[in-house]
């Protein structure tokens, strides 16, 4: 495109920089108030560094139970993440490389959750796990948030998958390879960037999730990052800056995966959605 | 090998399904022993006026965020699938909203939108220090502008990849016709791009029928009831009002519209297109 482009795009850079300044002002605010006096919140522009930069605020929160919430998120999300890349990566294998009408049938079938709003069936899921007597526990969130990560998974997988060429299973069909062995030595190796781009999108999604723990958990010990901001909230009341120390803590970790990945992520949806 | 996944799909979703379907047909409290009801749930659903009103509310919204959020997302995709260096840096920053749930992003904008502490009173801007969540009217272009925010990157991300993918020799063509920068952009990159913007509106549309925490944590449906959009008013039925019979009605109309919104987008984009490009063909 740089060869084609003759004049610069005054109005398009224009327009980059405008919503620059909308995306970078939420975020600004956010990490100044946080390292903000209690007692100036209320008196200081809030827009200009605090006179008196202060960490009180995270003390604050670590001081109650960040640690533990911190935890729970990352237990939901490891055993989440962990599980939906074991089942995936087998059906998107099975859906490529098997050409019975099953599988196509089973793909179209998982698909189909791309275009339902499955929180729609929170109710019936709250039923079931209170049936299953799972209510209020991290298993609670586990199960059900593996499902609703299936189809986009499927979906990125199976699109990369394709591209592998089909000799290489050939050949290794010669050499007398069963499935498990071409997963295990040709299609893990091969769909490994689009296998770390479902893993970070799902991780994500599962470690942002709000509906699942404010529906299926009750206990304080099981609170997980979001719900804990939320309460956080109500519990700090006027410590403004406490509350806004806790959204920095709880993206923090997430934005350094993000630092790390990001171009990965990018590409692996590149071929998940592309065209 | 696709059983496990489809054993956890069937249970967590599909059953979910047809039990949200079930249960629309009976009465339930939450913590009993569901009983039939009938089309009881149905018929006081259809003729209640707040569901009526979440139901406007929720087409307000599902076609001003389109209108406002796919433009956009259109515009930077184009703008940052260019090869400078600065735009490249831009890129990184815009995606930072991905990053943050919900909840967050929510916090940090009711935070920033108070009258007395907040930007407006910051910058000393008597048009910005207003009751933003306070009035019915303001409250709800708030929703929609913080929906916008954290949506966006998501959809630009999508766009910057379609635009990356369509093949140069079509502009170097153009170029030497004398096409110009706006001739480029309405013949080569928007149809080159039609996957991509139905397959992104698609996702904006459905993904409306879900805006659930955002709207939670920022308003919860208020002032009075002036952004409380469906989905909402599902849970608030269900799980404050403990009428989950009631709730799961308005569960089935959001599948049934994400359905059909799916299934009529899918036929605009050509018969079968949507099937064959999620395939990968």
């Amino acid at each position: 495109m740089s060869a084609v482009r003759t004049r610069p795009n005054v109005i398009g850079g224009l327009l980059g920089w405008v919503w620059l300044a909308i995306i970078i002002v939420p975020i600004y605010y956010v990490v100044v108030t946080s390292i903000r006096e209690q007692s100036s919140f209320f008196s200081e522009n809030a827009l200009l560094p605090p006179s008196e930069p202060t960490l009180d605020a995270y003390v604050t929160v670590l001081q109650n139970d960040f640690a533990l919430y911190f935890m729970n998120s990352v237990i939901v999300t490891a055993s989440t993440v962990l599980v939906v890349l074991i089942v995936c990566v087998m059906a998107a294998y099975y859906v490529v490389r098997s050409r019975t009408r099953f599988a196509k049938n089973s793909f179209a079938l998982i698909l189909l959750g791309i275009a339902i709003p499955l929180q729609a069936t929170i109710i019936p899921i709250y039923y079931m796990i209170t049936q299953l007597r799972l209510y209020d526990s991290l298993l609670a969130l586990i199960l059900p948030s593996i499902a609703f990560a299936i189809p986009i998974t499927v979906l990125i997988l199976v699109n990369f998958m394709r591209d592998i060429p089909g000799e290489l299973f050939e050949s290794m069909h010669m050499d007398g390879a069963g499935d498990w062995r071409m997963l295990r030595s040709l299609v893990v190796p091969l769909a490994k960037p689009a296998i770390i781009t479902v893993a970070i999108y799902d991780g994500l999604n599962v470690w942002n999730g709000f509906l699942f723990p404010l529906v299926l958990t009750q206990s304080a010990d099981k609170r997980v990052l979001p719900l804990s901001l939320w309460a956080y909230q109500g519990e700090f009341q006027i410590n403004i800056p406490a509350v806004l120390a806790a959204v920095t803590l709880s993206a923090l970790p997430i934005v350094v995966l993000y630092a790390l990945g990001r171009r990965q992520l990018v590409s692996g949806l590149t071929a998940g959605f592309g065209k | 090998m696709v059983i496990p996944a489809l054993a956890f799909f069937a249970v967590f979703a599909l059953i979910p399904l047809a039990g949200v379907l079930v249960l629309s047909f009976m009465s339930w409290d939450g913590l009993g022993t569901p009983t039939w009801a009938g089309v009881d749930n149905w018929l006081r659903t259809l003729t209640s006026p707040e569901t009526g009103n979440a139901a406007w509310l929720s087409f307000v919204v599902m076609v001003a965020s389109w209108l406002i959020q796919a433009p956009i997302s259109l515009l930077l995709g184009v703008f940052t699938a260019g090869h400078q260096r600065y735009r490249a840096v831009l890129a990184v920053l815009y995606f930072l909203p991905l990053v943050f749930s919900a909840a967050a992003v929510a916090i940090a904008f009711k935070s920033l939108l108070d009258p007395n502490f907040g930007l407006g009173s910051a910058l000393g801007i008597d048009a910005l220090a207003q009751n933003w969540l306070g009035d019915p009217q303001l409250a709800l272009g708030v929703v929609l502008f913080v929906i916008a925010w954290s949506f966006i990157p998501f959809h630009t991300l999508l766009y910057q990849a379609g635009v990356k993918q369509i093949p140069a020799s079509l502009y170097e063509a153009a170029m030497i016709d004398g096409a110009s920068v706006w001739t480029r952009f309405w013949s080569i990159t928007i149809p080159q791009l039609r996957y991509t913007i139905v397959t992104s509106s698609t996702l904006m549309l459905v993904g409306s029928l879900t805006y659930f925490d955002l709207i939670y944590v920022l308003t919860a449906g208020g002032p009075g009831n002036a952004t409380r959009i469906l989905p909402l008013d599902m849970y608030l039925v269900g799980f404050r009002s403990f009428d989950m019979g009631r709730a799961s009605v308005i569960a089935v109309i959001l599948v049934v519209v994400g359905l059909t919104l799916s299934l009529v987008l899918n036929r605009m984009s050509g018969a079968n297109r949507m099937e064959s490009q999620m395939e990968g063909a």
